[in-house]
């Protein structure tokens, strides 16, 4: 099989401290390999960035609510739509863009792994028929289970291996990743018209509280021996204030050692912070609150995050945490969907527009560069934009502008309508820090692969590795001065090569690649009562039959799946 | 003003996208730059010279340059897509997406016009003499946005839809209406010289609705306050002045609640 030497790049991959080195990268048969014989193909990267291929810890990108969204804001594809052209399929939309724009806009940026953030178990045969459909970008999903009946019940009643026994089948019947957690207990509590806004606050029937469901979730996951941690969306979302909740959250992680043989390290994934770390007691004095959430980070290693950066566009918010939506439409008047899953979940969509003449927007985009210019360890601090809740993954290059650059920092606060009000309640103003390439790596490779339990695969360079590997047309001994010629370099890389194919050249689209799908299957003792309990909720509450649940294997075509063995 | 005369030779199949024709698209090009500018039939692209004849060569800027479609564009869409400036004469009908998204010049349609005539216009003048089919200024679909400015007017009937989401500028329907208008509003100012069957003012939050006519079935959420003497369109009129739509939300200013304004005219 074809071979390739990419020779003379600048390369960066932080899982063998590679800081810039000038060295050659060679691939075979789809991996990395120590070097390549006389008859590979050789890409000159002289004066150029090497990175391994992009990780994207939490986006959503398939599933009833993405579609949802393209229902509901055809606008969202007016004027942002490209013909297709040379064998390559026609791309729409820009905040929810169609299967094919995503992959093809994540290829472009150099992105391998992408993960679909919120799964709705009883629509999982949707998700991976859409993530199908995304070519080139490896995919995974990861399941809700914070407002899921049975799970509620198990933890309750402290039943752990139940709980095990439980995920591990829906792991199995959705073939998802991992265990998401949205707005733990408030969105079920929606169903009687409440939320949980903070860890104390019992759901209704189920009188279990958020924090007995994330410790329990969190035990169940190390339990199961997952290669990911629980990964969650914290209660009390969007809110000023909300900072003291998601401290109170993080600290469940206090005491608790991951046990999995996938080398990761962290208990609880805290996603999008940007939206969790808010100080003040309305909008009138909304402000950041950023360092106390990061200090509290920094000092507890078990715990990793993503940013959830704001990037001032117009885009659309969806989330299973119905509750938010419907308080967001309520603020913004603009048009709502909401759907509740049977006994999984529930969903809502509303479109926002992030103004750059609204101070609260302001606020918001500051607090999402804080979160990662305060933090001291960046192989724990992810970036994402909680696509496209905060802005569009398209606009990952533009954070890291932000991030590596000062001067196109202070431009973008000079153009807000209320510079001065956005300054005074952050510290984004006085931060001098420039984010490096290495640690732009950091956040995109090396940090996320390893919190997924995936750094065997993705997140480096190491022979045996999965052979992804982007070359951006950026001299790391000359970076360019103009800000947008960087974000520009990472917008359309000159070089992506995906398992060991060239999938983009000079920004353009050569490949449709060889997409996987992954998933998990935890292996746990047999348990029959769980399979009782399933078989009965089956007949007595949900509106399908356990036979037609399952996600049929010709859904995923291109399985690669990971095996886990639970302990009895 | 330089004056690029397009008559049509073929007519095609399917409808043709012709964002070329407009003076921005046109400026500074000679007759044979502008023939083989790009139009689509479906996915099928040609060029501009495989519909029309083009004679004469374009102005140097968009407001220097004059367009005249001499003959039937009633399967040419998007005529004065996007313009700026300059002027756009059909010496007969028009398709869909006239004027849409315009924000300057003049166009003027001696014929009919199909739907979505100047959708989310931002400005300058837009007349039809004949009638127009449905959607005039409305906004895009699913759009919050509708139309922000400028002055459309259509001197025969229009469909349904008229100024969905209107948020400024003006529009005046000489003849009848059939449904919806100002559905949304925002702002404003939507006139019908003739009768609407009904849905008038439906969800308006904001603006100026003048029906010169009878509506036939008036919306519930509209309030009577007054009957005023008024001048539309440069004649007086006696008009009934309702408010609404009192189901929508409104805002407030200065403490007062904003409403829309619906002036019918008084038996």
């Amino acid at each position: 099989m074809a071979e390739l030497l990419i020779k003379n790049g600048s390369v960066f991959d932080p899982t063998r401290s590679i800081n810039g080195d000038v060295m050659d990268v060679a691939i075979r048969d789809g991996r990395i390999v120590e070097s390549a014989g006389p008859n590979a193909k050789v890409i000159d990267a002289s004066g150029k960035t090497v990175m391994s291929g992009g990780v994207d810890i939490h986006a959503h990108v398939a599933g009833p609510k993405v579609n949802a969204g393209r229902t509901m804001r055809p606008e969202d594809k007016l004027f942002k739509s490209q013909a297709a052209a040379g064998g390559y399929r026609m791309e729409m939309g820009f905040s929810i863009p169609s299967t094919f724009r995503t992959g093809y806009d994540y290829a472009r940026m150099g992105y391998a792994f992408v993960m679909e953030a919120a799964m709705p178990p009883l629509h999982s045969p949707h998700v991976h028929e859409e993530i199908h459909d995304t070519p080139i970008v490896d995919e995974a999903a990861l399941p809700v289970f914070g407002n899921n009946w049975f799970v509620l019940e198990y933890l309750k009643r402290g039943e752990i291996e139940n709980a095990a026994a439980y995920i591990a089948w829906l792991l199995k019947a959705s073939k998802g990743y991992g265990i998401k957690v949205v707005n733990p207990g408030g969105t079920e509590a929606w169903g009687w018209g409440l939320n949980c806004l903070t860890l104390d606050d019992a759901v209704p029937y189920f009188q279990i509280t958020p924090k007995e469901i994330v410790s329990g979730l969190i035990e169940t996951n190390e339990a199961l021996g997952l290669p990911h941690s629980v990964h969650i969306h914290q209660n009390d979302l969007g809110n000023p204030g909300n900072y003291r909740t998601t401290i109170d959250t993080l600290r469940l992680a206090e005491g608790v050692t991951a046990k999995n043989r996938f080398g990761r390290e962290q208990v609880i994934h805290s996603t999008h912070l940007q939206f969790h770390a808010y100080g003040g007691d309305g909008w009138g004095n909304f402000e950041s609150k950023a360092r106390e959430v990061v200090d509290y980070v920094n000092g507890q290693k078990n715990v990793t995050f993503d940013l959830g950066a704001v990037t001032l566009d117009e885009t659309t918010t969806m989330t299973a945490d119905g509750p938010f939506e419907h308080h967001l439409n309520g603020l913004n008047h603009l048009k709502w969907t909401n759907v509740d899953v049977e006994l999984e979940t529930a969903a809502g969509v509303v479109p926002y527009v992030y103004s750059p003449s609204i101070r609260v927007c302001g606020i918001q985009w500051a607090i999402g560069l804080e979160l990662a210019l305060l933090c001291k360890d960046m192989d724990r601090c992810f970036i994402s934009t909680d696509h496209p809740n905060a802005g569009p993954f398209t606009r990952y290059p533009r954070i890291y502008t932000w991030l590596m650059s000062r001067k196109f920092r202070d431009e973008t606060i000079g153009s807000f309508k209320y510079s001065d009000k956005v300054v005074a309640a952050t510290e984004i103003a006085g931060l001098d820090r420039e984010i490096s390439l290495y640690e732009i790596a950091q956040m995109t490779r090396s940090g996320p692969a390893k919190a997924l339990g995936l750094k065997d695969l993705y997140g480096g360079l190491s022979p045996g590795q999965d052979g992804n590997v982007v070359i951006y047309d950026i001299d790391p001994a000359n970076l360019p001065s103009d800000p947008s010629k960087l974000e520009a370099a990472f917008q359309r890389a000159a070089w992506f090569i995906k398992t060991g194919e060239v999938v983009v050249k000079d920004g353009e689209i050569m490949n449709h690649g060889n997409k996987r799908t992954l998933w998990v299957r935890a292996n746990v003792p047999e348990n029959p009562q769980v399979k009782r309990d399933i078989h009965d909720k089956f007949i007595k509450d949900y509106t399908v039959g356990l036979q037609n649940y399952e996600v049929r294997d010709y859904l995923a075509p291109n399985p690669y799946v990971i095996e886990v063995e639970m302990e009895a | 003003m330089p004056i690029v005369k397009l008559t049509p030779i073929a007519q095609p199949e399917l409808c043709l996208d012709c964002y070329a024709i407009s003076p921005d698209a046109l400026a500074g090009l000679t007759e044979s730059g502008i023939a083989d500018l790009e139009v689509w039939e479906g996915k099928v692209r040609w060029r501009l010279g495989d519909f029309f004849e083009v004679s004469g060569d374009a102005g140097r800027t968009p407001d220097e340059t004059h367009v005249v479609v001499d003959g039937d564009a009633s399967r040419m869409k998007y005529i004065g897509y996007k313009m700026t400036g300059g002027m756009i004469t059909v010496n007969g009908s028009a398709d869909m997406y006239l004027g849409g998204w315009m924000k300057g010049g003049k166009i003027h349609v001696t014929g009919d016009v199909d739907s979505f005539c100047g959708i989310q216009m931002e400005g300058g003048e837009i007349m039809v003499d004949g009638r127009a089919q449905n959607h005039v200024g409305c906004a895009y679909r699913g759009d919050w946005r509708g139309m922000r400015g400028g002055t459309l007017r259509i001197r025969g009937d229009a469909g349904n839809d008229i100024g969905t989401f209107i948020n400024g500028g003006t529009i005046i329907v000489e003849g009848n209406a059939f449904i919806h208008v100002s559905t949304h509003g925002e702002g404003g100012t939507v006139i019908i010289k003739g009768d609407v069957q009904g849905r008038v003012g439906g969800q308006m939050v904001k603006g100026d609705i003048f029906v010169l006519g009878a509506i036939q079935h008036m919306l519930p959420g509209f309030k009577k306050v007054d009957t005023i003497e008024k001048e539309v369109d440069g004649q007086p009129y006696r008009l009934d002045h309702y408010v609404g739509d009192l189901g929508e939300r409104h805002p407030s200013s200065r403490g007062q609640q904003v409403l829309g304004n619906l002036y019918v005219r008084a038996a």
